[in-house]
């Protein structure tokens, strides 16, 4: 018990805490995005493996980080084109389609990873984000090591889930949104194009899952796994239900899970990791989901129109 | 654009269509080819030769085929009602969990084999009990709780083959102690490497066909995913039509894992699929949902694997090029089948 409060109240243990929740922060607004619009996206863990291969191949060709983010982001924008043609104009199962684009997306990474690198045994390794050093506030006792000492892409993260939140309940944009999730045929009757929010919504929220995905290539680790995203993307959309569709709730609760994950690492080298087997650890997450989407079950505010296609004057 | 609805489709659309999507995905091949700087109609020879083109290769692809038929099977007997079982791999572990556990000298022949293949149907079936009564009672998405149960199972099994299953003559491979000889699937031809397990899902499919076809079951399964609401309505018992779908689901990909390990590895270990849950859907899908399709496309499935992997090694192109054709094939089919049933028009 003992050595639980003393890795909860450690410095390092929120700073990696953070720095966990970042890419599943990222992921989880894009595929909030989605769902507010009526669209469960399924593709989420093939594009955040998309996203992490893009964004460290660009920056490992020489292009800047930054430039790297972009090109991670503007992938996963083709891969939610891809998803939403086929799931909104086309009205397909989002189920089938989803996983589809998953299938796509990873089987795309491995091959350009292959043809791009044929030779190599072990990834090459690019420079990665650096944490911020922040005038005055990352001096500060722990506050400083735990807080302030992130890299600008968990500021991006954190700022996005703003934005997001913002885009959502302030503007006619975001009200337009989750209206066409809620009641399409409404939002046809106003004049404005489901199919256009709809496809807007996946792509928008697809750049952002790629952005995830590249958190982890170019600030997390330096290098490029083909397991790297292993089940994050399904970690995500189970955060989406857990944050009842919000933009706060969903951002608290992977920093909630973020601590679980970061908690279950350290027990590992404590007393109780040599009793129970390492696997148990490593399974924590998943089962957390799990627990989440249960305990979330009855009282989460689904979109209405989630999963329902639209077709323009059927009824 | 807005779809509407073909009141009596041809024949030649409802064909013919899905037949364009196997030519658009042999199109995306050879563009892929190009891309790899090889030439494609030579790539596209070394896949049809490494599947077919000799003995060795056709058992091979058999072989694949195999465990394809049954997660195959699975998902098309789940899909049809629209109960999206995702955890086709968990359920293939938790059948070759099963083939260990008792093929491993806890019981000896005759019994071992049929009860062993029970018992891994059984703990199938028991693994998507769990997401499908979650989703039956609490409404929790079952797509989410079985591929999640997924990356449970492979840790679990890899704690297994770490501790209680491990093989002591392993050499620190993590796999587990093998099978007794008793346990093990016989060859289907005396000095073929081909095994039983085949013929077993030749069977599985005829009678996952016959119940679609010819029982009560097959009927209500097939109401449940045209409209639930109306199956409801007529005094359909939804709920339990979708537990014994998830029953059967379960057990056919926990048969997979089975006979992986019983007629083809003798033993468990942590690489023992390479996605063959995942593939399922693949297998599905291209097969718009038809237990006997299930058949032919796993085994044309099985044939761009092995054919890959035998181009790779000659042509340089990267494996992979099998998982992107199998992605790529099944988006066409999804909008092949929907094109074969509406039209689009404009406004």
């Amino acid at each position: 018990m003992n050595e639980i409060i003393d890795i909860l109240i450690s410095a390092s243990f929120w700073a990696a805490v953070i720095r966990i929740a970042s890419p599943l922060i990222l992921a989880t607004m894009g595929e909030l995005i989605c769902e507010r619009a009526g669209v469960l996206n399924l593709g989420i863990e093939g594009i955040m493996v998309i996203g992490a291969f893009t964004g460290w191949m660009a920056v490992y060709q020489g292009m800047p980080l930054w430039g790297g983010v972009a090109v991670a982001m503007g992938a996963g924008m083709l891969f939610g084109l891809l998803h939403s043609t086929l799931t909104v104009p086309f009205g397909l199962s989002q189920h089938v389609v989803g996983l589809g684009v998953t299938l796509f997306a990873t089987a795309s990474a491995s091959f350009a990873y292959r043809l791009m690198l044929p030779e190599v045994t072990s990834p090459p390794k690019i420079e990665p984000f650096q944490p911020l050093d922040i005038p005055l506030l990352s001096d500060l006792p722990w506050l400083g090591e735990a807080i302030f000492s992130q890299t600008a892409l968990t500021w991006a993260a954190f700022a996005v889930a703003g934005i997001v939140a913002f885009t959502l309940y302030r503007t006619p944009l975001g009200l337009a949104v989750r209206a066409v999730g809620e009641n399409p045929a409404a939002v046809e009757a106003q004049g404005l194009s489901v199919t256009g929010l709809r496809m807007g919504a996946v792509i928008m929220g697809s750049g952002l899952m790629a952005v995830g995905g590249a958190f982890l290539t170019l600030s997390a680790f330096s290098s490029f796994f083909f397991e790297m995203v292993n089940g994050r993307g399904w970690i995500c959309i189970a955060l989406v239900v857990f944050g009842a569709w919000k933009p706060g709730k969903a951002v608290l609760g992977a920093i909630l899970f973020a601590a679980f994950d970061a908690l279950q690492i350290r027990l590992q080298q404590t007393e109780l990791g040599a009793v129970l087997p390492y696997q148990l650890f490593l399974a924590l997450p998943f089962i957390l989901s799990i627990l989440a989407l249960i305990l979330m079950s009855r009282r989460a505010e689904v979109p209405a129109s989630l999963m329902v296609p639209y077709n323009k004057g059927e009824r | 654009m807005r779809l509407e609805p073909i009141a009596n489709p041809s024949a030649a659309r409802q064909l013919g269509l899905p037949a364009l999507a196997l030519v658009a995905t042999l199109g995306v091949a050879m563009l892929l080819a190009l891309i790899a700087g090889a030439n494609p109609l030579a790539v596209l020879g070394q896949i049809a030769t490494g599947a077919l083109g000799s003995k060795l290769a056709v058992l091979e692809t058999l072989n694949r085929a195999t465990p394809l038929i049954f997660t195959g099977l699975a998902v098309a007997v789940a899909f049809r009602a629209k109960l999206w079982n995702i955890g086709a791999e968990a359920q293939l572990y938790a059948g070759a969990i099963m083939a260990v556990v008792l093929g491993t000298g806890a019981l000896g022949s005759p019994w071992v084999l049929p009860l062993s293949a029970l018992a891994a149907m059984l703990a199938g079936a028991a693994l998507l009990l769990g997401p499908v009564l979650l989703k039956t009672r609490l409404g929790v998405d079952e797509v989410v709780t079985t591929l999640l149960l997924n990356f449970i199972m492979i840790l679990f099994v890899s704690y297994l083959l770490e501790g209680p299953m491990k093989d002591p003559m392993g050499m620190g491979w993590p796999k587990s102690t093998p099978l007794i000889p008793e346990a093990r699937l016989p060859r289907l031809v005396e000095g073929l490497r081909l095994h039983w397990g085949f013929a077993l899902a030749i069977l599985a499919a005829i009678i996952v066909w016959v119940i679609q076809t010819r029982t009560t079951l097959g009927f209500e399964i097939r109401a449940v995913g045209q409209n639930p609401e109306a199956a409801r309505f007529a005094g359909m018992p939804v709920n339990a039509v979708l537990v014994k779908t998830a029953l059967l689901s379960g057990g056919l990909a926990a048969l997979a894992g089975w006979s992986e390990v019983a007629g083809l590895k003798g033993h468990l270990s942590s690489d023992l699929s390479p996605g063959f849950g995942y593939t399922g859907i693949i297998v599905a899908m291209l097969a718009l949902l038809h237990p006997l399709g299930v058949v032919v496309t796993a085994i044309f499935v099985a044939g761009i694997f092995v054919g890959s992997d035998a181009m790779s090694r000659a042509a340089g192109v990267p494996t992979y090029i099998a998982d992107m054709l199998m992605a790529t094939a099944l988006l066409f089919m999804v909008l092949a089948i929907l094109l074969s049933k509406v039209r689009v028009v404009r406004g």
